[in-house]
């Protein structure tokens, strides 16, 4: 069937006030990086270099009035000419919450690990790399979690056949 | 449970024992693999291996248009299916700015919390069996059973229940709804009453997990637990409150915290929050009101272009699903943050200067489900 696009425009909610008071707070606090900062519906956005990612997670992490403590989620999304990583980041004591972006290319695609900053990217990173292959240097252990050894190619990314289903 | 005398790959000291666990083991909830170093009885590091179960079901959602979705999301916590779905489809609404029918809001709480109480059952159940108590497993599954017999009323299946539809659910309530939950409600108080006063304060049960697979809120948080698990810990964190979604900022309940981070908190938690689910149920109960049960939206969504994180509370903790619409009928990605994904990475914490015999009495108190764990 065709994919006929929607013309309906983004309706869901926008910022809430620990939303805007996070976004004026931020490029404050991350001065001195190459970042855009935008929103995408509820959630404050961040896109930085790749190699720029540790650092920039170390600042949200540390820093007393950002305190991004749990990282909720970190999840590649292939839109082919690049692979775009997420970080899901909140604060449980502030109540606030981001996203940081990164773009990396799908030939090459490497990006420092954060699983010094917060345990909880071990797997998750060693999951990203099992499906989309993205490498996360220095993680201690890029070993497949959920493929098993010797499996060939990345089975998330969009070029991996998997819909291609015959009927028989 | 095999013993080998291999000596270990990877950093454990050459002296040190290797015992494998699984992946055919009764005890692991499922597929799931535990490679235990030891020192004499303690365990010095462990070692999970996931992905047994792997279907890509994220992968298969970009397959199917967002209608279709909600069957995979059922597979994923196969014993909290409903709670699956809601957060589907919430992501969905998200995206969308739907509205919900009120009466749709409370079909979903009332079934959802029921569908928590099912979930921490079967955990009450099977934790009895991990620690050597056979009893409990019968009463925990009568419960269950219970809760699965008014789902099978309500949406035609005891599992895999498709029915919250993104827009409001599948079908109104039958017309006995109404006396059904009264004696459900009533049979699950006494239940729970019954289970508390069989297991919570049994000598050995305590004896078996008190002070056993500690984890502080620090490292818990560090690792992203959540849920009972990382309330146990005495981290007030549940999304239902700190997050409110649906019209959960309406219901009057408590939040249940741990003191000690180990087994038999994560346990008591579990027992805790079942009767706060009767009692935002109750609430609920009270206000259904009859009325319409779908918003109006089309047959074939399609959600406009930009991406949606939205977090549930699911029995197992932060259920996170996050999808990237491209603005046709089929999500262009679609990722799921499962609570039992992240809660399982603590569990080396939790296992280390442990004995081996609390392995299983360790694993069991985080309550995983593997399907949820490989997606």
């Amino acid at each position: 069937m065709a994919r006929r696009p929607s013309s309906q425009k983004a309706a869901g909610p926008g910022l809430d006030e620990r939303g805007q008071a996070l976004s004026e707070i931020l490029p404050r606090a991350m001065e001195g990086f190459e970042a855009q900062f935008a929103a995408a519906l509820d959630e404050v956005t961040m896109t930085v270099e790749p190699r720029a990612v540790p650092e920039v997670c170390r600042i949200a992490k540390d820093r007393p009035d950002l305190d991004f403590d749990y990282l909720r989620c970190l999840s590649v999304v292939d839109y082919v000419e690049r692979l775009e990583v997420n970080y899901h980041l909140l604060s449980l004591s502030r109540r606030h919450k981001m996203v940081v972006k990164t773009n990396v290319p799908p030939d090459e695609p490497s990006v420092p690990t954060v699983s010094s900053v917060w345990r909880a990217a071990n797997w998750f990173e060693r999951e990203s790399h099992d499906l989309f292959g993205v490498v996360f240097d220095g993680h201690p252990d890029l070993s497949p979690l959920l493929l098993y050894e010797g499996f060939e190619g990345h089975p998330g990314r969009k070029s991996f056949p998997f819909h291609d289903y015959e009927e028989w | 449970m095999i013993t080998t005398t291999q000596t270990p790959t990877q950093q454990a000291d050459a002296i040190d024992l290797m015992v494998n666990m699984g992946p055919q083991h009764p005890s692991t909830h499922g597929v799931f693999r535990l490679v235990i170093w030891v020192d004499g009885e303690r365990i010095v590091k462990a070692e999970p291996h996931v992905g047994y179960l792997h279907r890509g079901s994220e992968k298969l959602c970009e397959g199917e248009n967002y209608g279709q979705v909600i069957t995979l999301f059922d597979r994923l916590d196969y014993v909290a299916n409903l709670n699956g779905e809601l957060g589907f489809c919430l992501a969905v609404e998200k995206l969308m700015g739907l509205e919900i029918p009120e009466r749709a809001e409370r079909i979903r709480v009332i079934l959802c919390e029921l569908n928590r109480i099912a979930s921490h059952m079967l955990f009450y159940g099977v934790y009895g069996l991990d620690i050597g108590a056979m009893t409990p497993v019968l009463y925990g599954f009568r419960e269950r059973e219970r809760v699965q017999a008014l789902f099978e009323a309500v949406t035609g299946a005891r599992m895999m229940h498709n029915y919250i539809r993104v827009g409001g659910v599948k079908e109104d309530l039958p017309d006995d709804f109404g006396k059904r939950m009264t004696t459900l409600t009533d049979q699950l108080g006494r239940g729970i009453e019954e289970c508390d006063a069989l297991l919570s304060d049994n000598e050995m049960f305590l004896e078996r997990t008190k002070g056993v697979g500690v984890i502080g809120p620090a490292d818990a948080i560090d690792y992203g637990v959540s849920g009972p698990s990382l309330r146990a810990s005495g981290v007030a964190e549940d999304v239902r409150v700190s997050e409110p979604y649906g019209i959960y900022d309406m219901f009057d309940f408590g939040v249940p915290i741990g003191a000690n981070g180990d087994c038999w908190d994560r346990y008591y938690v579990r027992v805790e929050e079942m009767r706060q689910s009767l009692k935002i149920i109750d609430q609920a109960m009270r206000q259904l009101e009859p009325g319409p049960i779908m918003a109006k939206v089309r047959r074939l969504l399609r959600p406009p272009k930009g991406e949606v994180y939205a977090r549930t509370e699911s029995p197992r903790g932060d259920l996170g699903v996050f999808i990237v619409s491209d603005g046709t009928d089929k999500p262009y990605r679609v990722k799921v943050r499962a609570p039992s994904f992240a809660n399982l990475q603590a569990l080396q914490h939790m296992l280390r200067d442990a004995y081996i015999a609390d392995a299983v009495i360790i694993l069991g108190s985080i309550d995983i489900v593997l399907g949820e764990v490989d997606r």
